[in-house]
């Protein structure tokens, strides 16, 4: 127990010699110059470099610091980089639609008025009907229907024989936006189309319009379009050329049983042909025609490849790199913790250990107290109400420390306050008190350095339970948080099933990290508890 | 005489001390925000079936003094905490009694069972270990021990389930029961919940067997280190006698003390494992009542915990004395 005392003494008599060089001839055999002395911190460091297990685990720490400290320089990624893939999707482009509607024209104005009336007419033309009657309380109305040319009707008031308007299923767009048609270039152009005709001419007009599958002319301009068809393109800003239409219509009509096509479009460039993927929605009968189109996403689960060499995690983080900031975090919230804890530990376990009587007794029943006290619910208390309240990482991280260094002092005071105890009643004491050495000097000088071999094995182990229980914590969501990376909450995503299941690089790199780490601190404490007190060890 | 004088005593330094970390648990609740307690309480009103957010902040006051200071409002805690009134659960809208004695049971069976296992296999490596001193086995004991220590719960769980429930596919990932729980005989029923806490039991005998491992080589080292081996061997009993007669036995004692210290233990509940395994025993119900907010639950759970922590030491206490007849108590 007095390694240090008996060490200052051997180091005084071990430095004489050693300005005078070193013959062993020169004295006689009972001389203490020629037996090499080792001062007992010499054979601490000796046994300590002889424990080859402890040399792993001391290798394993090294390892991870630099990893943790060094690594998050050279990683040529930030912690919380995000990378992209481009993921070919297919976005729908344009939709195709076979009318099966009526649209109604009425021939003069006044004429067809009314949604009822309509909805009358409409539903007589669906139903088939020649006829349709449209009841008021004053008066019945009766609608007669006169087929003209495929689904193109005109409709009659069968009571007083007059022309109403037309109704028919074709789809009628025009090149000028603005042109709207009249009854007459509407009733000529239909006719035309659905009679198979090849021009028309209005009503009232001398213009001669050809019509050719549909697309109407005036002269060598191309004036309009008619189909059955109604083509819309996804985009706003996207027009559909009219052959593009044709060439749509062409595959649905090819493909109205199989309902799926593929149309392929030469480009101007050479080798680069578009794909257009036709599908029918069985429900309404609409073709959706959708392109491949190239989008940009979230590298999220990239298996490991050589630019992230343990693949990337669920936000799109490069994981190598995570897991070397996460090392950052969780050694330091060890070591944080466990300075909190130790210098308070020393400080309370030294005084209770020193003066004894009520002081003692006070102070360790403080002592008992806290040891009481749960230090992982009420961390997950606490860790739930900053989440509702919002608190920043950066400060929950904070919270995080003191709270778990403010739980963790007991152990450390009881540990020095029993060796103090021990200590206190031993003859090297008594010698200080003798020589009249203050109060001060004799706790920080005499008694503390005594207590450090301990306290270090107690540390190490500690940092060891530390990072487990940060580990916990930041798993459960509920300590280190987003963006910061910790090797706890790098694991969390493992609650996911899927990514228990086939993703292993988002797991188990972090949790081999954090399991080595742990059993390296355990190790190395091991090691330096038999270096301190062999008698413990033999 | 002398024992029951000594356990009188510490068990009034018991009370004394769990009235202080009670205080403690009840000022950290207090000092959560109002807002955050009453947005929980109206949250907690507008599930359905459930009272009026005025109905909880009343019954939140009457039982917990929160419309008091932070001292009369403890006291009037106690009050009704020492008749056996805790209220009622904000999470789970039952008396908190009421929900802890459903769960406590399998929580100790967890426990027990895994105790059990630990035992079995702890003592036997650890005499092992401890004979062999520096040989090969010794030093591989010796490591996976530690390696259970430092296995983190979490790591550990995800590994058994990726390995038993996804690879081999012979258990299930969660739960206590599995799908066609209610058609099973009672048998069936038995053996299903059995086959759900196979890799639970597992978790918590893998991480916890270390510690307990360790400890035996530890003490069965200093025993074999005593005058009392060396005077055994002397007299020229067998390796075997020495061993298991006298070194062993000698081993027991600070074992039994931790054994029965570690009792009350038991029914602490495992919070993170039967988290991870969704095993509604006391540590999962505990664990989603905390991060629900529920005060009366959590107010519950950590002085439950507190009293067995405190069970646990007195109980080591006096064991060691009852066991070990060269304790003096003083």
């Amino acid at each position: 127990m007095t390694d240090k005392d008996r060490n200052e003494l051997v180091d005084e008599v071990d430095s004489t010699p050693a300005d005078a060089p070193y013959d062993a001839e020169q004295y006689s055999l009972n001389d203490d110059r020629r037996v090499k002395v080792l001062s007992p911190g010499a054979m601490v460091a000796k046994r300590f470099f002889r424990n080859r297990l402890a040399m792993v685990g001391l290798f394993i720490l090294i390892a991870m610091f630099l990893f943790s400290f060094v690594g998050g320089l050279i990683s040529p990624y930030d912690e919380d980089q995000l990378f992209y893939r481009s993921k070919v999707l297919k976005k729908t482009y344009a939709s195709a639609k076979e009318n099966v509607d009526y649209t109604l024209v009425s021939a003069h104005e006044n004429a067809l008025e009314g949604a009822a009336l309509q909805g009358q007419i409409l539903d007589a033309l669906d139903k088939g009907k020649n006829t349709a009657v449209y009841k008021t309380k004053d008066k019945d109305y009766h609608f007669r229907f006169e087929s003209e040319g495929t689904d193109f009707f005109s409709i009659y008031d069968d009571d007083e024989n007059t022309l109403l308007g037309v109704a028919y299923k074709d789809v009628m767009s025009f090149n000028d936006p603005s042109f709207t048609a009249s009854y007459a270039f509407v009733y000529a152009a239909i006719k035309a189309y659905s009679n198979g005709g090849t021009s028309f001419t209005p009503a009232g007009e001398d213009k001669v319009y050809t019509l050719d599958d549909g697309v109407i002319a005036l002269g060598d301009e191309e004036f309009g379009y008619i189909s059955r068809y109604k083509i819309k393109a996804a985009l706003s800003d996207v027009v559909l050329t009219r052959q593009f239409k044709e060439q749509i219509i062409e595959i649905i009509e090819a493909n109205r049983t199989t309902g799926e096509a593929v149309l392929e479009v030469e480009t101007g460039e050479e080798d680069v042909t578009l794909e257009y993927y036709f599908t029918k929605n069985p429900n309404n009968g609409e073709w959706d025609i959708r392109q491949d189109q190239e989008s940009r996403v979230y590298d999220t689960y990239a298996s490991p490849s050589r630019a992230h060499w343990l693949g990337t995690d669920g936000n799109g983080m490069d994981m190598l790199t995570r897991l070397m900031y996460g090392g950052r975090v969780s050694l330091m919230i060890g070591f944080v913790v466990e300075i909190i804890s130790t210098v308070l530990g020393v400080i309370l376990g030294g005084i209770s250990g020193y003066f004894g009587g009520w002081i003692d007794n006070l102070i360790m029943r403080i002592v008992d107290i806290f040891y009481c006290i749960p230090s992982l619910p009420i961390f997950i208390i606490i860790g739930t109400a900053m989440d509702n309240m919002g608190v920043p990482p950066k400060i929950r991280m904070l919270y995080l420390m003191l709270i778990l260094g403010f739980l963790g002092w007991p152990s450390i005071a009881r540990l020095v306050r029993g060796q103090i105890l021990s200590l206190r009643e031993q003859e090297f004491m008594t010698a200080t008190e003798a020589c009249g050495i203050s109060a001060h000097r004799r706790i920080f000088k005499h008694l503390v350095p005594n207590v450090i071999p301990q306290l270090i094995v107690s540390c190490t182990m500690g940092l060891g339970s530390t990072i487990i229980t940060e580990a916990t914590l930041s798993f459960l969501g509920l300590g280190v948080r987003f963006p910061f990376a910790s090797w706890g909450n790098i694991i969390t995503d493992v609650n996911n099933t899927f990514v228990l299941t086939n993703f292993w690089f988002i797991w188990i790199p972090a949790g081999t990290l954090l399991l080595l780490t742990v059993l390296a601190f355990n190790i190395l404490g091991d090691g330096l508890r038999d270096a301190f007190d062999p008698k413990m060890k033999r | 005489m002398n024992t029951l004088k000594f356990i009188a005593k510490r068990l009034l330094l018991s009370i004394v001390i769990l009235f202080f970390v009670a205080l403690i648990v009840y000022t950290i609740l207090r000092c959560l925000p109002t807002s955050y307690v009453e947005s929980i309480a109206m949250q907690k009103s507008q599930q359905p079936n459930s009272k009026t957010f005025e109905e909880w902040m009343e019954q939140l006051n009457a039982t917990y003094g929160m419309d008091k200071g932070i001292i009369p409002g403890f006291f009037r805690w106690v009050g009704n905490a020492v008749r056996g009134q805790f209220g009622d659960s904000w999470f789970y809208t039952r008396p908190v009694t009421e929900k802890f004695a459903s769960t406590v049971w399998i929580s100790f069976l967890m426990g027990a069972i895994s105790m059990v296992f630990e035992l079995l296999i702890a003592i036997p490596l650890g005499v092992i270990a401890a004979r062999k001193q520096y040989s090969k086995t010794d030093y591989t004991i010796s490591v996976i021990a530690l390696a259970g220590i430092s296995l983190p719960t979490f790591f550990c769980a995800s590994l058994l389930k990726l390995l038993f429930s996804v690879r081999l596919g012979w258990f299930d990932l969660f739960g206590l029961v599995g799908g066609n729980y209610r058609e099973l005989t009672p048998v069936g029923q038995f053996f299903d919940k059995a086959h759900h806490l196979v890799l639970p039991i597992m978790t918590l005998v893998i991480i916890s067997v270390g510690s307990l491992m360790r400890y035996t080589r530890t003490n069965m080292l200093e025993v074999l280190n005593a005058d009392y081996i060396r005077t055994a061997r002397a007299k020229g009993l067998s390796e075997h006698k020495v061993i298991y007669r006298h070194a062993f036995r000698n081993t027991l004692i600070p074992l039994v003390t931790i054994v029965g210290g570690s009792l009350p233990g038991l029914f602490a509940g495992a919070l993170i494992t039967e988290t991870l395994f969704s095993i509604p025993g006391i540590g999962y119900t505990s664990y989603n009542a905390m991060i629900a907010g529920d005060i009366p639950f959590s107010m519950f759970y950590l002085t439950f915990l507190a009293i067995l922590t405190l069970l646990g030491n007195l109980i080591a206490d006096v064991l060691y004395a009852v066991v070990d007849p060269r304790v003096r108590i003083s």
